[in-house]
C-alpha cells in the first residue's frame, strides 16, 4: 500500500508521511468493512447450519457440516412470495419510471401557470409517512376491488413513488437545454415526438437511478404487502417474515430465505451500479 | 422566397413590456441583423418570428401569410441556436436529416439534400460522427447545415457566433455572408456583437429596451446615426461624446472654439446657449500636425491620459477641460501619457445631439430615404 502513487505529492518531500496516512485510511476502512460484513457473515453461516446446531452459544461458529438443503427447504415456502414480489417490483417500478419520466419532461419543459406549484405539492407526498395513510388506503384498494391481489400493491407503490421519480426526471432534463426542445419543435417534432425522439433517448441515466431506487423500495417494501394481499398475493417480506413466526424457529431457514430474497436488489445493484454514480453526476457533465 | 413583416409588434411578460411597437419591413433575400445591447429585445423578437414565444399583440406576417398563431414548424423557417442545439444522440446526418423525416421526406431526397449541404459547408467527413466528437466551428457547421437542408423561406440565427473563439468567429462570419448570397434566401441574425452586424448586414436594426432605434445599412447608420445611443453603439472604439454650449452656432468647449459645417451647424443655431452633446468618432480626431488639417477642423488643446498602442493605430485617450475623449492615430505613436497635444476634429464628421432626448439634430434627415436595401446590391 505504501507503494500507490499519490496524486497529492508531486514534491518528493513529503510522500512517506501521506503513505503513512493512506494506510491509517486504509486500515479504518477495513474495519469499518469487516463491522458491515458481520451481519452478513451470521446470515450465511446460520443458513449454512443444520437446525439442531444453532443455539447462541456457537452463534459465530462455522458449522460442523454444510446444510445446504436450507435453501432448499426456504425456496419451498418464499418462492410463491418471490414471484410476486418480482411481478410486482418489475410492474411498480416500470410504470412509476416512465410516469416519472413523462411528469418530468413536462415540468421542465412546458412551464405552464401553477407548474411550481403542483410540483411542490407532489413533493409533499414523499414525507407522508406510510402508517399515517394506511387505513383509508386499505379502504380505498378495497373499494376499488383490488384487495387480495397484487395490482393494489402496484398501484399503491405507483403513487407512493411517483414524488420521488418525478424529482429526478425534473432535476435530471433541467439540465437538458430547452434549445434542443426548441430545435425540435422548429424541425416539426410535437409534444410527444420530442419525447420519444429527443427526451427519451437522453433519459438512459436518469432511468438507471429511477429503476435502482424504485425497485429497492418496491422489493423491500413491508407494511403495505402485509395489509394489502392475502396469502396467494403476498410479497416475499412478508413470506420471509413468517418464516421466522411461531414457537420455535429453525433459524437457518429465515436466514437461507433472506439470501434469495436479497439476490434480486444485489443484481440490480451489481449491474446498473456504475451508471447509477454517472446518473447521478449527469448534470455535471455535458452530453 | 419570402418577406417578413411585422406590425406593431409587442412582447409582454406580465407588466413587463420586452418589446414595444416593432414595425419592421424585411424584404426578400435580405440580410437583416438585429442588434443591441443584451435584454434590448432582439432575441425575443426573434424568437417571436420563430413561433418559440406568443406574439401578445401586433402582426407578424412571413411571405403572403399571417402566422401569429401557426406552430414554429409550419411556418417555413429555420433557426440556428447560439449553443448550436443538436441532438446529442444522433450523429450528423441524422442530425440534419431529423426535420425531414418529420415530414415524411423521401429516403433518396433526404439523402441527396443532407451530402448537398455537407458539401457546401465541408463536413462530409463528419456525417458519421456524433456532436460530442466535433469542434465549436464544426458543431456550427453542422446547426447551418441541419437549417440549410430544410430549404426555409427564411434563416432565423440567435447569435451563432457568440461561443466561437474570435479567430473562428471572423472566419465563420464571412462563411454565412457568402452561403446568404449562395441560397438567396432572407436571414435575420440576432447578434450583440456590431461588428458582425455591421460586416455581415444588408440593413441592421438597431435596439434598445424593447424599441427600435434605427434601422439602416451599416454604413448610414456609422454616418447617420440618429440617436446618441447608436452612435455610440456603432464603430470601435466608440464615439466620443463632449457636453458642449452652443455659442455663436459653434460648439464651446472649455476655452475652445468647434465649428460644425453644412445643416449640422444651421440646426445649431436653435440651440444657442443651451448644451448639447458634441459627437466625435476617434478615428475623426486628429493630432495637430500629424493628421486631419486637409479636413479643416478646429484644434482643442488637451493632456494625454493614457496611450494604447495596438501596431496598426495608436489610440490616445486626453483629457480636454476635464472632458476625455479618445483620438485613433494612424501606425506607432511617439506620445507618452502627460504629454499635451493639440487635437484637430474632422469638422464634416461633427454629430450633434439633443441634452435631453438625445436625438441627433441637423444630419438625421439624410439617410431617412436610403434605407431600403436589397440583399443583391
Amino acid at each position: 500500500m505504501t507503494t500507490l502513487p499519490t496524486t497529492t505529492a508531486p514534491s518528493a518531500a513529503r510522500p512517506r508521511r501521506l503513505d503513512f496516512t493512506r494506510a491509517l485510511l486504509y486500515l479504518g476502512l477495513l474495519v469499518a468493512t469487516l463491522f458491515f460484513l458481520l451481519p452478513v457473515y451470521l446470515l450465511v453461516v446460520t443458513a449454512l447450519k443444520d437446525p439442531s446446531v444453532i443455539s447462541l452459544d456457537t452463534t459465530w461458529q462455522l458449522p460442523p457440516a454444510w446444510h445446504w438443503s436450507s435453501f432448499a427447504d426456504a425456496w419451498a415456502k418464499v418462492s410463491g412470495g418471490l414471484r410476486n414480489s418480482l411481478e410486482l417490483t418489475l410492474l411498480a417500478t416500470a410504470i412509476s419510471a416512465v410516469m416519472g419520466s413523462l411528469n418530468g419532461y413536462v415540468l421542465s419543459k412546458y412551464s405552464f401557470r401553477g407548474a411550481n406549484l403542483l410540483f411542490a405539492l407532489m413533493l409533499f407526498g414523499m414525507f407522508i409517512p406510510y402508517q399515517s395513510v394506511l387505513i383509508p388506503l386499505f379502504q380505498f384498494v378495497k373499494s376499488i376491488g383490488l384487495y387480495g391481489t397484487i395490482w393494489g400493491l402496484v398501484l399503491t407503490h405507483v403513487v407512493y413513488g411517483l414524488p420521488i421519480t418525478t424529482l429526478i426526471f425534473r432535476n435530471y432534463y433541467g439540465e437538458v437545454p430547452d434549445a434542443l426542445v426548441e430545435a425540435a419543435r422548429i424541425d416539426g417534432a410535437g409534444f410527444w415526438g420530442i419525447y420519444s425522439r429527443i427526451i427519451f433517448p437522453l433519459s438512459v441515466p436518469g432511468f438507471v437511478v429511477v429503476i435502482i431506487w424504485q425497485f429497492t423500495q418496491a422489493w423491500n417494501e413491508f407494511l403495505f404487502g402485509v395489509t394489502l394481499t392475502n396469502p396467494a398475493s403476498q410479497p416475499i417480506t412478508v413470506a420471509l417474515a413468517q418464516l421466522a413466526g411461531g414457537q420455535a424457529v429453525s433459524w437457518n431457514l429465515p436466514m437461507a430465505g433472506a439470501i434469495l430474497t436479497a439476490i434480486p436488489t444485489l443484481l440490480v445493484y451489481v449491474l446498473l451500479g456504475r451508471y447509477f454514480v454517472r446518473g447521478l453526476l449527469a448534470g455535471s457533465v455535458k452530453g | 422566397m419570402a418577406e417578413v413583416v411585422l406590425q406593431n409588434v409587442y412582447k409582454r411578460y406580465g407588466k413587463v413590456v420586452a418589446v414595444k411597437d416593432f414595425n419592421l419591413h424585411i424584404q426578400d433575400k435580405e440580410f437583416m441583423v438585429f442588434v443591441g445591447p443584451s435584454g434590448c429585445g432582439k432575441s425575443t423578437t426573434l424568437r417571436m418570428i420563430a413561433g418559440l414565444e406568443e406574439i401578445s399583440d401586433g402582426t407578424l406576417r412571413i411571405g403572403e401569410r399571417v402566422v401569429n398563431d401557426v406552430p414554429p414548424k409550419d411556418r417555413d423557417i429555420a433557426m440556428v441556436f447560439q449553443n448550436y442545439a443538436l441532438y446529442p444522440h444522433m450523429n450528423v446526418y441524422e442530425n440534419m436529416a431529423f426535420g425531414l423525416r418529420l415530414r415524411k421526406t423521401p429516403k433518396a431526397e433526404i439523402d441527396k439534400r443532407v451530402r448537398d449541404a455537407a458539401r457546401i459547408l465541408q463536413i462530409e467527413h463528419l456525417l458519421a460522427r456524433k456532436p460530442k466528437e466535433l469542434s465549436g466551428g464544426q458543431r456550427q457547421r453542422v446547426a447551418l447545415g441541419r437549417a440549410i437542408v430544410r430549404e426555409p423561406k427564411v434563416f432565423l440565427m440567435d447569435e451563432p457566433l457568440s461561443n466561437l473563439d474570435a479567430k473562428l468567429r471572423v472566419e465563420m462570419r464571412s462563411q454565412i455572408s457568402q452561403l446568404h448570397r449562395r441560397l438567396a434566401t432572407t436571414v435575420i441574425y440576432v447578434t450583440h456583437d456590431q461588428v458582425e452586424a455591421m460586416t455581415m448586414g444588408s440593413r441592421i436594426v438597431v435596439m434598445r429596451d424593447g424599441i427600435i432605434q434605427q434601422v439602416d445599412t451599416p454604413l448610414n447608420l456609422y454616418d447617420y446615426p440618429r440617436t446618441k445611443f447608436v452612435a455610440g453603439f456603432i464603430g470601435s472604439p466608440s464615439m466620443n461624446f463632449l457636453t458642449a454650449t452652443v455659442k455663436n452656432g459653434q460648439f464651446a468647449i472649455g476655452d475652445s472654439l468647434i465649428a460644425a459645417d453644412g445643416t449640422l451647424a444651421e440646426s445649431l443655431r436653435a440651440y444657442e446657449g443651451k448644451q448639447v452633446w458634441m459627437g466625435i468618432r476617434p478615428e475623426h480626431v486628429g493630432v495637430h500636425g500629424l493628421s486631419m488639417e486637409s479636413r479643416g477642423g478646429d484644434v482643442m488643446r488637451g493632456q494625454i491620459v493614457d496611450v494604447e498602442p495596438l501596431g496598426a493605430q495608436t489610440d490616445l485617450i486626453v483629457d480636454v477641460g476635464g472632458q476625455v475623449l479618445t483620438a485613433k492615430v494612424e501606425g506607432h505613436a511617439r506620445f507618452k501619457a502627460g504629454d499635451a497635444v493639440d487635437l484637430v476634429v474632422a469638422r464634416d464628421r461633427l454629430h450633434a445631439f439633443d441634452y435631453q432626448t438625445e436625438d441627433a439634430l441637423g444630419r438625421r434627415g439624410v439617410a431617412a430615404d436610403t434605407a431600403a436595401i436589397s440583399a443583391d446590391d
